[in-house]
Order: C-alpha cells, then sequence, then structure tokens
C-alpha cells in the first residue's frame, strides 16, 4: 500500500505549498509513489485518519489552526514543520509584539478599499489567537523543512528521505532559515 | 611578556602570555565560533559563543578575552560546548524578532551563520517576540533594534576606531538595548559623524543602510584591517605593535 501523505496550510502565506509545486515533473513520480490524503490542493474536507507524513504549512495563528494542529497529530505517524512560519513563527509572528485589535484595525479598516470593517463575530471566521506561534509550540513535531519558502529541492530531498523511512538528513545545505 | 606552552584540543603549542586564546588558537588553524569579536575592535566576550573548557576550571572561559597559562590544557570543540553554543544561539534567536525572510542582510548574515553551523534545527525556548523600537531618522541609516544581539561591535567601532561614541547600552538585563547619545534618535545625535562604520560591522540585519532591499545588503568588515594598525587589550593602537 502507498504511504498516505497530507500537507496542509495554517497560518502562512501558502508559499511552502507553491514551492512544492514547484517539484514540477517530479509530482509525477510523487503521484505514482504516495496516495495525497488531505491537501490545500486535494479538496478532502475532513483531515482523515492514519496519515503516515504531514506536511504542516504556516505558524498556529488562530483557535483553529490549534484544533487542527492536534488532530494532525493524533492522525498521523510523522509530522513536519513545513516552512519558516511553522519552524519560527517567521512572517505570521510579525504581529507578535503589536495588540491584535490595532493589527485588525490597521488591516481592515485603515487600510480596506471597500466596506471597512474587522472580520469578527462571524462564525464561519476562525479567531485569531492573540499571537502566532510556532508549531512545535503547541505538539511534538518529528522533522523540519527550513525556508522561506523551502526550495523544491529541499522538499524533494526531505520527502524522499521521509517516504524511505528516516528522518530527513539537515545538511547545511538544507538547513537553511529565510 | 612571556612565551608559555599550553595544549589545545590536543596540540601543544607555545604562545606570548599577552595574546587572548582565541587569537593563539587561530594562528593554529583551530576555528572557534565568535559573534562579538571582530578584528580590529577590542575584546568584550559578551556573547559567550568562544567559550572554552580549560581543564581545573569549572567554568567555562570565553576565548577572545581569556589569555594563556603555563601548562594549560584547553578544549574548544566538547560536546558539553557543542551544546552550550547551539542555545546561545537559540537564546539569540529567541530574544529578538529576526524574520530572516524579510531582513536586508538575509543570506550574508553572521546569525544565521552561526545557527547553520551549531546545528540549530529550531528553538526550544518560547520565543518572546519583544516590541523593541526601530529608528529611522537618521538620513542615510536604521537601526532595526528587532535584529540586534547586543554584540556592541557598533559601541566599539564607534569608540575606538571612528572616535565619535555615538552609541552606547542603556538598560539592565533583558531590557538592554542600544542607544545613540544620551538616548535621542538617531538622526538628531550630534555626535555622529554619519561614517557608517557601525553599519559595516553589525553581523546581522540591526544596522542598515537606508534604500536596500530583502537580503540585498552585505557587510564588508575588511575595511578595518585597512584603518585599525594594530589592536591590544588596553592599549589601543599602541607604538609597539606599530613598529612590528
Amino acid at each position: 500500500m502507498k504511504p498516505k501523505v497530507a500537507t496542509i496550510w495554517l497560518g502562512g502565506c501558502s508559499g511552502c505549498h507553491m514551492s512544492f509545486l514547484d517539484l514540477d515533473e517530479r509530482l509525477i513520480d510523487l503521484a505514482d509513489k504516495i496516495d495525497l490524503v488531505y491537501s490545500p490542493i486535494a479538496d478532502v474536507k475532513e483531515f482523515p485518519r492514519d496519515v503516515d507524513v504531514t506536511l504542516v504549512e504556516g505558524a498556529i495563528a488562530s483557535f483553529e489552526h490549534e484544533e487542527l494542529a492536534r488532530l494532525i497529530r493524533r492522525n498521523s505517524r510523522f509530522v513536519v514543520s513545513f516552512g519558516d512560519c511553522a519552524v519560527t513563527g517567521n512572517v505570521t509572528a510579525m504581529r507578535n509584539s503589536l495588540d491584535l485589535d490595532d493589527v485588525l484595525h490597521r488591516s481592515y479598516v485603515e487600510l480596506a478599499d471597500t466596506t471597512p470593517r474587522v472580520p469578527r463575530d462571524y462564525p464561519t471566521i476562525a479567531e485569531l489567537m492573540k499571537q502566532a506561534r510556532p508549531l512545535h509550540e503547541y505538539i511534538t513535531v518529528d522533522a523540519f523543512i527550513h525556508g522561506c519558502p523551502p526550495t523544491a529541492d529541499q522538499i524533494w530531498s526531505a520527502v524522499t528521505e521521509l517516504l524511505a523511512g528516516k528522518k530527513p538528513e539537515l545538511t547545511h545545505v538544507f538547513l537553511r532559515y529565510g | 611578556m612571556a612565551i608559555v606552552t599550553l595544549t589545545i584540543d590536543g596540540e601543544q603549542l607555545s604562545a606570548q602570555d599577552n595574546e587572548s586564546l582565541l587569537e593563539i588558537a587561530r594562528q593554529h588553524k583551530i576555528e572557534i565560533p565568535t559573534l562579538c569579536h571582530l578584528d580590529g575592535l577590542s575584546d568584550v566576550g559578551a556573547c559567550r559563543l568562544c567559550l572554552l573548557e580549560i581543564e581545573g576550571s569549572n567554568k567555562l572561559a570565553p576565548a577572545c578575552t581569556t589569555r594563556p597559562m603555563e601548562g594549560m590544557v584547553v578544549h574548544t570543540n566538547t560536546e558539553k560546548l557543542k551544546k552550550y553554543r547551539r542555545m546561545i544561539v537559540a537564546l539569540l534567536a529567541s530574544e529578538g524578532n529576526h524574520q530572516c525572510s524579510v531582513c536586508m542582510v538575509n543570506n550574508h548574515c553572521e546569525l544565521q551563520n552561526l545557527a547553520y553551523d551549531t546545528g540549530l534545527l529550531y528553538v526550544r525556548v518560547p520565543y518572546l517576540y519583544p516590541n523593541k523600537v526601530t529608528d529611522a531618522s537618521h538620513e542615510s541609516f536604521i537601526i532595526d533594534r528587532d535584529r540586534c544581539v547586543l554584540c556592541t561591535r557598533c559601541v566599539r567601532v564607534c569608540h575606538e576606531v571612528e572616535g565619535a561614541h555615538v552609541w552606547d547600552i542603556a538598560g539592565r538585563g533583558i531590557d538592554c538595548t542600544i542607544v545613540a547619545d544620551l538616548n535621542v534618535p538617531w538622526g538628531s545625535a550630534e555626535s555622529c559623524t554619519s561614517c557608517g562604520k557601525c553599519v559595516l560591522v553589525c553581523p546581522t540585519g540591526a544596522l542598515v543602510k537606508k534604500g536596500e532591499s530583502v537580503a540585498e545588503m552585505e557587510k564588508h568588515t575588511d575595511f578595518l584591517k585597512y584603518i585599525v594598525t594594530a589592536r591590544r587589550k588596553g592599549e589601543w593602537i599602541s607604538i609597539e605593535n606599530e613598529e612590528e
């Protein structure tokens, strides 16, 4: 049976997933080797059980992210912090030293082109936490892929090693913040 | 001045007793990581990355400010030291707001390189995300205190080489911060000659030139070699060295 792989997009810009798509023709090889059971590019609604490897892009920025992170941990054998936001908080965490209400007001009222309104009290919008923080501060993380975004080669190297059942070899080349 | 013999990492060496262990090690191609040290400036032992183990002492000693002694046995790269160095870099990372991806010196940063050299996979301690003041009041330069590691290279180069002494440290402990003159905006610091030496010696993106973009700026510290004819701790530009 093929290993079940999931990728998820939490508090990030989706750049890590864009870089994943930059695997280009290697995606075709990968599609033969894995079962992609959950991903922003797979349109599955529920995070499944018994996942072998989950790549998590983004920091934990909302209460929904925290819940998802815990669900991912319960349902995955191997959890990978995928990109700098998951590893360090990175750009998502730049708001952390500021007041959340000020940040929301700046983004949705002061800078709004139309209908200035802070998106709160909508049941469909997840409530932000006061701070966006790295994934490993909430759950145990088994491996780290660094970079903003990680390069396609970094992702390929990490994914092929993970699929071979090894922790990715973190040499100088692949340990790369920013 | 006297000649002493000592052992560094199993290698028997002789050295002058007024040289630092860091200088002696580097003369013998023994690499010790540093951050606050810069050839040409005085040493202050601020960053603690060059810590060494000395047999018979239960304290770790910084290589940059420790002098050799006869019969000293020094270890520069033990598992304990590697662990401590990684922890130091982790603490520096957690105390600031170092978003590498949006930093002007991304990929040209001494803190980043230390993270790689010490194998810092992730930061175990909680990030503090402090609220620090960025000052862009100077016409040519910016001080971004989020990225400052308090190595004090800027303080020393301004005092010792430029002779202006614009920079100093204010506050205590975790609240320490680099200030211009008596804590005024950099642009109104009357002592500043706008020479830019502080910007060039800063190991991170804390001091940068205006107009540069992300990952564009490379720092060059070579200029110090040409300006500084000699350095001895406590004997800044000594005549003895100029004659050498």
